[in-house]
């Protein structure tokens, strides 16, 4: 399967996060398209990794190159779910006091 | 067109499809249940690049964990369907047009790249994505960062304690 492809799909992938980033005034479903950005990601890493596993594998047989990549994806998880417990107890908080997840009240900071 | 190009078509229509309902749909309890099916089919993804770890790992953190946290909290906040408030027309439409640049741009701008011409990714065939090299790689390379990363979750429970508890 050529690189493009997965490259293409990723491309995709992340740009309706964009989309629903910018469009969405909810903010559960702003933090959700963000989630989806990171996946998109994620899986362009992995195509990556096995991309330039299968250029090496042609070098020397017992070749592992490219597993970095994975072990970035790894991480990039774990960072994820740190950030999301962190980010629904920030939503919780705002909900708590505005009664509402409209991301519009979130302007304190402009004033 | 082989076994592959047929998985790797329908994963990524059924991946795409679901993504737009993820955005398009009022309720957001259909939101979530529509990422989960996004989550799948990249799961689907990383078994078809014979990633086997990261496959069960995507479907046990993302889907597994992190969706149910978004559907607890949802549902923690009753919120009314009508009362979600919407964007007006002419910002969703700049949105939208928006994102159709960025992704236009990105496109022609890999569909230029001479670097990548004629790569090919490895399918179904390969071991790095195996338990017993990811698991070697990372308790000896990578065994810092692991072990900063559980100092990362003790600062983020309680940080949402702490947020949670005002």
């Amino acid at each position: 399967m050529p690189i493009q492809y997965y490259i293409f799909l990723c491309l995709t992938l992340f740009s309706i996060g964009v989309v629903g980033v910018l469009t969405r005034r909810n903010a559960i479903i702003v933090f959700m398209c963000i989630e989806l950005m990171l996946n998109a990601v994620n899986l362009l890493l992995v195509a990556f990794s096995k991309m330039y596993h299968g250029a090496a594998l042609q070098v020397s047989p017992a070749s592992t190159a490219g597993i970095d990549a994975q072990i970035f994806v790894f991480f990039i998880m774990v960072v994820a779910a740190a950030e999301v417990s962190v980010g629904l107890a920030i939503i919780v908080m705002m909900f708590r006091n505005t009664h509402s997840v409209d991301i519009n009240f979130l302007n304190r900071l402009k004033n | 067109m082989n076994t592959l190009e047929i998985l790797f078509y329908a994963l990524s229509a059924f991946a795409v499809v679901s993504a737009v309902m993820v955005l398009v749909s009022k309720n957001p309890i259909h939101s979530v249940l529509c990422l989960i099916l996004v989550f799948f089919a990249i799961s689907g993804h990383y078994i078809l690049l014979n990633a086997q770890f990261l496959a069960i790992v995507n479907i046990i953190v993302y889907a597994g964990a992190i969706m149910v946290l978004f559907l607890f909290v949802i549902m923690l906040m009753n919120i009314k369907l009508d009362s979600e408030p919407q964007k007006k027309m002419i910002i969703k439409f700049i949105g939208v047009l928006s994102g159709g640049s960025l992704l236009t741009l990105l496109v022609a701008l890999v569909k230029q790249t001479s670097q990548l011409q004629g790569k090919q990714v490895l399918m179904k065939e390969g071991t790095i994505g195996l338990i017993h090299p990811l698991g070697k790689a990372l308790f000896t390379d990578y065994v810092l960062p692991f072990e900063i990363s559980s100092v990362l979750f003790l600062s983020a429970m309680v940080g949402a304690v702490i947020i949670g508890k005002k």
